[in-house]
């Protein structure tokens, strides 16, 4: 059963249409890469899915459920989660409290309990030490639970974006360029760190990627876009070897 | 004991290390005033500090918890002192216990000045940024002008209210007004005491430092560290700028009740409840460190009682405050002074030498 | 009669600050900032003439000269020192706090050079009042000379900005500094500039506003700053013609507000302009739109 179903999803900036006509079925458990040269719409695409744009037309089923024009916060509760492009860290935040935010509605104490301190308060802030300290060990970030987000090595940075959005126990997960400035064994690192997470967690993960390599080491099938249309959709090795994907990234000769 | 401090939490430890400056403070200056060390403009002084002490911790709530700036943080002390006033005035003769009285009135001041949090943050909040400062700004003026404009009296049928004068409330002869346009609310019971002052900044600190260790305050601050991830999480960030807004608002309501029944009269003047206070409020917050708590009580402490010490200097504090401030912003926040302070901090100059000494 | 007569007031007001309105709204547009000690600058553009006119007998116009000199000299340093280091900075509360304190500078510079007291201040126009309808309407010569200084600085500035080099350079750093940095424009020098015209703007405001209005303290130019703040605001932030609408239809708010509802509540009714404005048409009557991008 497919847990992403999109269609005909299209929007329009000042009479530009930066997506037109955007389908795609990513399957449950599924590794999903959507490329496509740069200022193709994918992390427009993105922001549709995730509410930070309206579509103009087009639905959006996850799970069988429309959640075309809920809010972005509505759309987190019902189980997308991402990361972004450019970092979006909350910066002075620790590491561990970064986790904990993600947690923020899977746990629930009133601002009474908080304030005055109830029993309640500390029980809950227990289960959710113990929960987010479980995700950074996943994700080899335990030394630097207390550190500041802002002062983390870039890698790590992306590592603790993930944990993040895995803290909201999303059923889908949108990664968008998560080896965007790494080095190749950074990158090789990041790879495997994104399999285990399909396997650890069963998660359906749809990735934008600018690296090939990533893409044809990890992605079962993928969405090319160009200038906002879809180019090509299918099997990572059959997509790749499209002669319409090489010029649309070569450019004609 | 020394294990034992070590092993409590470094975020509560520090909220330990705070709340004890206050209890010693206050322990110190009684002993001061028991021995008669303390000069008469000094204990005049330890009021409005507690005012100042409590309007820079709640500005704080918003400025650095929240990020967003308001500058019209004096109006809801405004709110805060005029409704806690005005049940004090009205209560005058029917509650005399007057620490009971006084404890209803800082509740009230506390209501009214959070509501009005509430109803101004709702439409407002939505604006970042130089919008919000500019609308919190006029927010506050209307405040002020209006409770400067406003006429309240009380006869055997009820209140009566009027924005003209006195006359066209229209009241019976046995009628009393209670506040009267810009002369404001006289013959004020002087109700506040350090001691009350004392425990209302250690509340004011209770809640703020505990709103901010909590899951309502990681909330908050996520806002402020980056609203569209703070929304992709899944935080209703609507909510939560609101709920810091109306606490702050709240609580600058409480300093309002502790400054207007400090006074024998309070009026609605530019100079107590203009943008004028709620810039020096929020001078207080920067030179204390944005989003640091301890830093906004020392430096409205420090700040208050430092031109009152050095008299000579008065006329001159306010110049030196703002080259201090705008000093201290470039300091702080130039990209180029903080790439110029990481070359040259002394961690980087120790690790220099070591190297060196190495090669050696 | 009345009616017409606050309505001349009113536009001779709403004039002032539509010049005042010039200075944040061009700022506003091309360094994205709210300097909010352009107020002060006013005030110290009026103290360069009350110092000129009144304490040393200097000419009137001399003294006007002097004061626009003083304060695009005032202008640019403050933006030298105070604002530039701080482009690029991680928050933007930064800014515009260091604007108050340098707003708080200046105004407590004025407080210890010329006292708290509020002084009578000489009007520099030199001719009298003149009476239409056999005297049924008087317009004061501050009124006249006010409407012409505002009609020249709008006109002129409209040009500037459209015909010659150095205003499509503002145009350019106001729409995307980076790119017009790349096509060789020099960001800084233009924002210099930016900063010299407001400034310069801001000495005559603050004359014409001490002409009409004859008095003269340390705190004159905070009020009318925040007010022909919200008339940018009103009239659309970055736009011209927006500030010349805003700061008349300000004006004649005002003044309207004062003759008719109250005196005392004639800053609250200009202040709620502010907030309807801004929840009802945030961008202004003829301002444009900005997003984040994510």
């Amino acid at each position: 059963m497919s847990l992403l179903k999109v269609n005909n999803l299209s929007i329009s900036f000042g009479g530009l249409r930066a997506v037109d006509q955007f389908n795609i079925n990513v399957e449950k458990g599924q590794l999903y890469g959507l490329i496509g040269p740069n200022g193709a719409g994918k992390t427009t695409v993105f922001n549709l899915l995730t509410g930070v744009y309206r579509p103009n037309e087009g639905i959006v089923y996850l799970d069988g459920k429309d959640i075309t024009n809920k809010k972005t916060m509505d759309i987190s509760k019902e189980g997308v989660g991402r990361t972004f492009q450019n970092i979006r860290l909350f910066k002075k935040l620790s590491v561990l409290d970064n986790v904990k935010v993600g947690l923020h509605n899977r746990y629930h104490y009133n601002s009474a309990a908080g304030i005055l301190r109830l029993p309640k308060y500390h029980r809950i802030e227990k289960e959710m030490n113990e929960e987010a300290y479980r995700l950074l060990s996943v994700f080899d970030l335990v030394g630097e639970a207390q550190m500041a987000a802002g002062n983390l090595p870039y890698g790590k940075q992306r590592k603790l974006e993930i944990a993040r959005t895995m803290a909201t126990n999303p059923k889908l997960l949108l990664l968008d360029e998560p080896a965007a400035g790494m080095n190749p064994n950074e990158t090789k690192e990041l790879m495997d760190t994104i399999k285990f997470v399909r396997d650890e967690f069963a998660m359906t993960i749809l990735l934008i990627e600018h690296d090939m390599k990533l893409v044809a080491g990890i992605c079962e099938e993928l969405t090319v876009l160009n200038f906002g249309k879809i180019l090509v959709s299918g099997k990572t090795s059959l997509v790749l070897a499209d002669s319409r994907v090489i010029t649309a990234y070569l450019g004609e000769d | 004991m020394r294990e034992r401090l070590a092993q409590i939490p470094k975020p509560m430890r520090e909220n330990l290390i705070t709340f004890g400056i206050v209890v010693v403070a206050f322990i110190v200056m009684q002993i001061l005033i028991s021995l008669n060390m303390l000069s008469h403009l000094m204990t005049g002084l330890l009021v409005p500090l507690c005012v100042y002490v409590i309007m820079a911790v709640s500005l704080n709530l918003t400025v650095g918890i929240l990020g967003e700036l308001s500058l019209g943080h004096a109006g809801f002390m405004c709110l805060g002192a005029f409704a806690g006033a005005f049940f004090t005035k009205v209560m005058e003769n029917v509650i005399t216990f007057s620490l009971f009285r006084f404890i209803l009135a800082i509740l009230i001041g506390a209501l009214v000045a959070g509501v009005f949090g509430l109803l101004i943050g709702l439409p407002v909040l939505r604006f970042r940024g130089d919008y919000l400062a500019i609308v919190t700004l006029a927010f506050g003026e209307i405040i002020k002008n209006i409770i400067n404009a406003l006429f309240v009296g009380l006869d055997d049928k009820g209140f009566h209210f009027s924005l003209r004068d006195s006359l066209s409330l229209g009241m019976g002869e046995e009628g009393r007004v209670i506040i009267n346009g810009a002369q404001g609310i006289v013959g004020m019971p002087r109700d506040s005491t350090f001691l009350i002052g004392t425990i209302l900044v250690i509340i004011t600190l209770f809640i703020v430092l505990n709103l901010i260790n909590s899951r309502d305050g990681r909330a908050i601050m996520s806002i402020r560290d980056n609203l569209i991830a703070s929304e992709s999480v899944g935080i209703d960030v609507t909510r939560y700028k609101l709920m810091a807004f109306t606490i702050s608002a709240a609580l600058a309501g409480v300093a309002g009740v502790l400054y207007s029944h400090n006074l024998n009269s309070v009026q609605a003047t530019p100079r107590n409840f203009g943008f004028n206070m709620s810039i020096m409020i929020l001078v207080f917050v920067v030179l204390g460190g944005i989003g640091n708590i301890r830093g906004s009580i020392i430096a409205a402490v420090v700040l208050t009682v430092l031109p009152e010490v050095l008299r000579g200097i008065s006329d001159q504090r306010m110049l030196i405050y703002s080259v201090i401030l705008i000093v201290m912003m470039i300091f702080n926040w130039s990209p180029k002074v903080l790439e110029w302070r990481e070359k040259h901090s002394l961690k980087e100059w120790l690790s220099r030498l070591r190297k060196r000494k190495a090669k050696v | 009669m009345n009616f017409i007569s606050f309505l001349i007031n009113g536009l001779s007001l709403g004039s002032i600050y539509a010049i005042i309105a010039l200075g944040y709204t061009m700022v506003y547009g091309i360094a994205k900032m709210l300097n909010f000690a352009h107020g002060d600058v006013i005030m110290v553009g009026a103290f360069t003439v009350f110092w000129g006119v009144s304490m040393q007998g200097f000419d009137p116009f001399l003294s006007l000269l002097l004061s626009i000199t003083i304060c695009i000299i005032l202008g640019v340093t403050i933006e030298f020192i105070a604002y530039r280091p701080l482009r690029g900075a991680a928050s933007k509360l930064v800014v515009l706090i260091t604007a108050i304190g340098v707003s708080y500078f200046l105004q407590n510079l004025a407080l210890l050079i010329f006292g708290a007291s509020t002084k009578s201040f000489t009007s520099i126009v030199p001719f009298g009042p003149v009476r239409l309808f056999d005297g049924q309407i008087i317009i004061s010569s501050e009124t006249l000379v006010t409407f012409a200084a505002c009609l020249i600085i709008m006109t002129s500035l409209t040009l500037f900005i459209h015909k010659t080099k150095p205003g499509q350079a503002m145009l350019a750093v106001a729409e995307d500094k980076d790119a017009a940095q790349l096509m060789g424009i020099n960001v800084n020098g233009t924002i210099t500039l930016t900063f010299a015209i407001g400034s310069g703007l801001a000495a005559i405001a603050g004359v014409l506003l001490c002409s009409a209005y004859p008095v003269i303290s340390p705190y004159t130019g905070a009020m009318p700053g925040i007010k022909a703040f919200i008339a940018a605001v009103f009239g659309g932030i970055g736009s011209i013609p927006g500030a010349l609408i805003g700061g008349l239809l300000l004006g004649v708010i005002e003044i309207l507000g004062r003759a008719y509802i109250s005196t005392q509540l004639s800053d609250v009714i200009v202040f709620m302009v502010l907030i309807i404005v801004l929840l009802v048409k945030p961008t202004g009557l003829l301002g444009r739109k900005l997003q984040e991008k994510v």
